[in-house]
């Protein structure tokens, strides 16, 4: 292995076996690189020290065994339909069956997968050549049509796809040639290849209507799937990647209920748990045999303060909300710790494109006040709704605690889940929401904060911020598209009627044996792409 | 007696069918009554209003209630009772799936209970007042007091994750040996047997207690007559009706009532395939839930009635 010879010669023995145990203990290899290039290591030096050792520490990946895995939702809309799909779920299991144009890996970048090329002309004009290679699990070769089929289907209304708003900017796509596909957008935009690394755009057979099975070109064969109870995936063995789908079968149920989840993981019934609440990890973490994997992530919860109502729109009340948030003690209290620091933006630190010039709101009670006092509505009862029983509940509660002491007066409602999302979510003038991670900052904002998105939560409205969205999006120099992103995080953080007080981390429990897992920051289980990836311990 | 019999069960039934129809027409009501519909349901945050819109033509939706309602309804009497609007699959298909889950839940469970029960109802009632009768009320109304998904849970922790006895989730394993159904199905039926049991205890005891004091028997014990026999000759006859209702009841609430048992064990039953339903507003599907729940409630009911109605001659000449 060369990696290690490399990290030999770069490292002492003894050091060596320190970060070889540092990686064991759960250090992540970004961790270690931060930690080895602040010792004085060159950047180069110190990646290939850290590969090595992930590589030695990750041993040869066993073929076989059967796995149970155990998502956290499971109802009769369960969809092996890449463009229906709603919720971690449903992603997780279209992963196993299909592939995608592109996949995103660890920082989010766009890496290819059933596309063999992609070429762009101003970012417009994209050219995509498909692997030769590639057949779907009844023996048929992928080919243009499949990839034309499969983008154009989310245009129709009747399919009721989740990403029509994102697909409708391809203003025509078309097969030019058996292996190529030409996609014309409507506007410029640079981040397309992320668009096509995400789970509704994977790649299904051409004519598909019947999704009671599911037929792709994955490294799994759907065996078995009814909706609301369980699907049976088993391992393709034509797949086309050489190295990956290491397990013989895996089944994959949901729990819906946390603490059954997390109980059928320690009684041995499961090998894999989605979304271990940050209260269970001590349990799991204290039974020999089970491990927690922790996703730092883009997820957050926020406070919704719609610009467009009383008294919402009033900026010193936004001001004394936004230094209100003691960011460190909800970051201890409500989530054990498995939480980054937020600053009122939604890009976070682990994304290309964050910005760490901004400077940090803090916890501020004078601040706070002072704005209070301009706002001239200290001493007003002010409705929040929250969705009970979920973190940003208690976000709001700990939120209305620290008002108590600066004569603020939240008055907390917790409003059921079943119909949040319709009927309360951006509905009053204060809200709490939670925004799942998007592939790209370009999405991020699109959907949450330009002027015109049905979902720009708080209903503000920045000239300058959607000028700045449309023109990072056309722009292909990297540099000069973060100076841009880096100017909409400013302005998100001190003008939008948004706050955001911390990144929640995903955390699912794992058998200890159950090896191959990395994060990948779009969500749990390895952006609940971890099928080709894991694998068993004999 | 066969004819009178006969128009007996047979205005049974006609009143049975009368309660569905109007059971449909309220349940049709109220799930439109819920807030958001499926469309909004499926496409979740997506849901712009050219979406719904476009979604609700698509599934048919953007018809009036009361044509829809009466186009289930002629389906339902075919035999057809629709397609799932979330997932596209038939429903009859989908509850052929789920419903002999619940059913063999209910069965292994009141197999189980139904004779504990009576047994524990007669015995403790044979000996009112000894200390055996003060323990099984307590133990009782101890167990039917503490909330299902307590007793669930506490008996996942104690015996599947830190025993490791038996499993946490009851359909996970394959079943193929009489040994593994009884290991897979312990905790379920134990925790629906917490609940169910107690009713039918109590209700044993009180009915044959009130015929105890009756002055028949009084002539039967005078007469010289053993305690069993005065109990299980003289007795028990004429506490059937009463009985049979107790079981009637709790029976019918294992066939759609087990949802907590259902999430906490991840069993695949109806109860679970319904709240399912009404939470993506899956309106067909939630329909015909509801109707095999009031038909297996009203056919419990029936068959109670008809015991009590065998059982004693005045009821049946009335």
């Amino acid at each position: 292995m060369t990696g290690t010879s490399k990290a030999e010669r770069a490292l002492g023995a003894h050091d060596e076996a320190l970060v070889q145990r540092a990686l064991r203990a759960g250090a992540t290899r970004r961790e270690m690189v931060s930690w080895l290039m602040a010792a004085g290591m060159s950047a180069a030096a110190a990646g290939s020290v850290v590969t090595g050792a992930t590589r030695a520490l990750a041993q040869t990946p066993r073929k076989g065994g059967r796995i149970r895995v155990a998502g956290n939702s499971t109802s009769t809309a369960d969809t092996v339909d890449p463009a229906k799909g709603s919720l971690s779920t449903d992603y997780s299991r279209c992963t196993m069956f299909y592939n995608g144009l592109t996949v995103l890996d660890e920082s989010l970048t766009p890496q290819l997968e059933l596309a063999e090329a992609i070429e762009n002309s101003k970012a417009t004009v994209w050219t995509i050549k498909l692997r030769k290679d590639v057949a779907f699990h009844d023996g048929r070769k992928l080919t243009a049509d499949d990839v034309v089929f499969s983008l154009a289907r989310h245009m129709d209304p009747a399919v009721g796809s989740k990403a029509k708003s994102l697909a409708q900017q391809m203003k025509e796509i078309k097969a030019t040639g058996p292996n190529e596909v030409t996609v014309t957008l409507a506007a410029p935009n640079a981040d397309f290849p992320v668009v096509l690394g995400t789970s509704h755009f994977l790649i299904i057979k051409a004519g598909t209507t019947d999704f009671s099975k599911a037929i792709g070109t994955g490294p799994y064969a759907c065996k078995e799937f009814a909706p609301g109870v369980r699907s049976i995936a088993v391992r393709n063995p034509n797949y086309w990647k050489s190295g990956k789908a290491h397990v013989e079968e895996i089944e994959f149920i949901g729990i819906p209920d946390e603490n059954a989840r997390t109980n059928a993981l320690l009684s041995g019934d499961l090998q894999l748990a989605a979304a271990v609440s940050p209260r269970s990890t001590k349990r799991v973490l204290s039974t020999p045999g089970y491990a927690v994997f922790e996703t730092k992530s883009g997820n957050y919860n926020d406070l919704i303060m719609r610009q467009d109502a009383e008294p919402s729109k009033n900026p010193d009340l936004v001001l004394a909300l936004k230094h209100l948030f003691n960011r460190e003690q909800l970051r201890s209290a409500v989530f054990q710790g498995h939480a980054v620091v937020a600053n009122d933006q939604p890009v976070d630190p682990s994304n290309r494109f964050f910005d760490a010039g901004v400077p940090q709101r803090s916890y501020d009670l004078d601040k706070a006040k002072f704005h209070l006092q301009k706002s001239g509505l200290a001493n007003t009862a002010l409705p929040l709704y929250a969705q009970s029983g979920s973190t940003a509940l208690d976000t709001a509660l700990v939120l209305q605690q620290a008002g108590q002491q600066i004569g603020l007066n939240l008055d907390v409602k917790r409003m059921p889940s079943d119909g949040y999302w319709s009927n309360v979510w951006m509905k009053h003038p204060l809200t709490m929401g939670n925004i799942n991670p998007r592939p790209s900052a370009d999405i991020l904002f699109t959907l949450f904060f330009k002027s015109d998105s049905p979902w720009n939560e708080s209903g503000w409205k920045n000239e300058r911020f959607d000028q700045l969205l449309l023109d990072a999006r056309a722009e292909t120099d990297v540099a000069k598209r973060k100076q841009m992103y880096g100017e909409m995080q400013m302005l998100v953080r001190d003008k939008c009627g948004i706050g955001i007080p911390l990144f929640i981390s995903f955390l699912d429990g794992h058998s200890a044996k159950l090896k191959g897992l990395r994060p990948i920051p779009t969500g749990g289980l390895m952006g609940y792409n971890f099928a080709e990836h894991v694998w068993l311990e004999a | 007696m066969n004819a009178v019999m006969a128009r007996l069960i047979g205005a049974r039934v006609a009143v049975c069918v009368l309660s569905l129809l109007i059971v449909s027409g309220l349940v049709f009501i109220a799930t439109s009554l819920l807030p958001g519909d499926v469309t909004q349901e499926i496409l979740g945050q997506s849901a712009t209003p050219e979406a719904v819109e476009g979604l609700r033509r698509a599934l048919n939706l953007d018809r009036p209630a009361p044509v829809r309602y009466l186009e289930w309804l002629g389906g339902l009497l075919t035999g057809d009772p629709g397609i799932s609007l979330v997932n596209r699959l038939p429903v009859a298909e989908m509850i052929a799936s789920r419903l002999p889950n619940s059913l063999l839940l209910a069965g292994m469970a009141a197999a189980f209970c139904v004779p504990a029960a009576l047994f524990l109802g007669i015995t403790s009632a044979i000996w009112r007042g000894s200390a055996y009768d003060r323990v099984v009320n307590t133990a009782t109304v101890t167990t039917v007091s503490v909330p299902e998904f307590l007793v669930a849970t506490l008996a996942v922790l104690i015996f599947a994750v830190h025993l490791r006895w038996l499993p946490a989730m009851s359909y996970a394993s394959k079943i193929e040996s009489v040994g593994q159904l009884l290991r897979s199905f312990a905790l379920p039926v134990a925790t629906l047997s917490c609940v169910v049991m107690a009713q039918m205890t109590r209700m044993t005891r009180a009915a044959l207690l009130t015929v105890l004091d009756t002055p028949y028997i009084e002539m039967a014990v005078l007469k010289g007559a053993r305690p069993m026999r005065v109990v299980l000759l003289h007795a028990l006859p004429n506490a059937v009706g009463p009985i049979a209702n107790a079981v009637a009841f709790s029976l019918s609430y294992l066939v759609g009532g087990a949802i907590i048992v259902e999430i906490i064990f991840s069993y695949p039953g109806i109860a679970r395939l319904m709240v399912d339903a009404v939470a993506t507003r899956d309106m067909p599907l939630v329909q015909a839930c509801a109707m095999i729940f009031s038909a297996a409630y009203l056919v419990l009911v029936l068959v109670a009635d008809l015991c009590a109605i065998l059982s004693n001659p005045r009821l049946r000449y009335r």
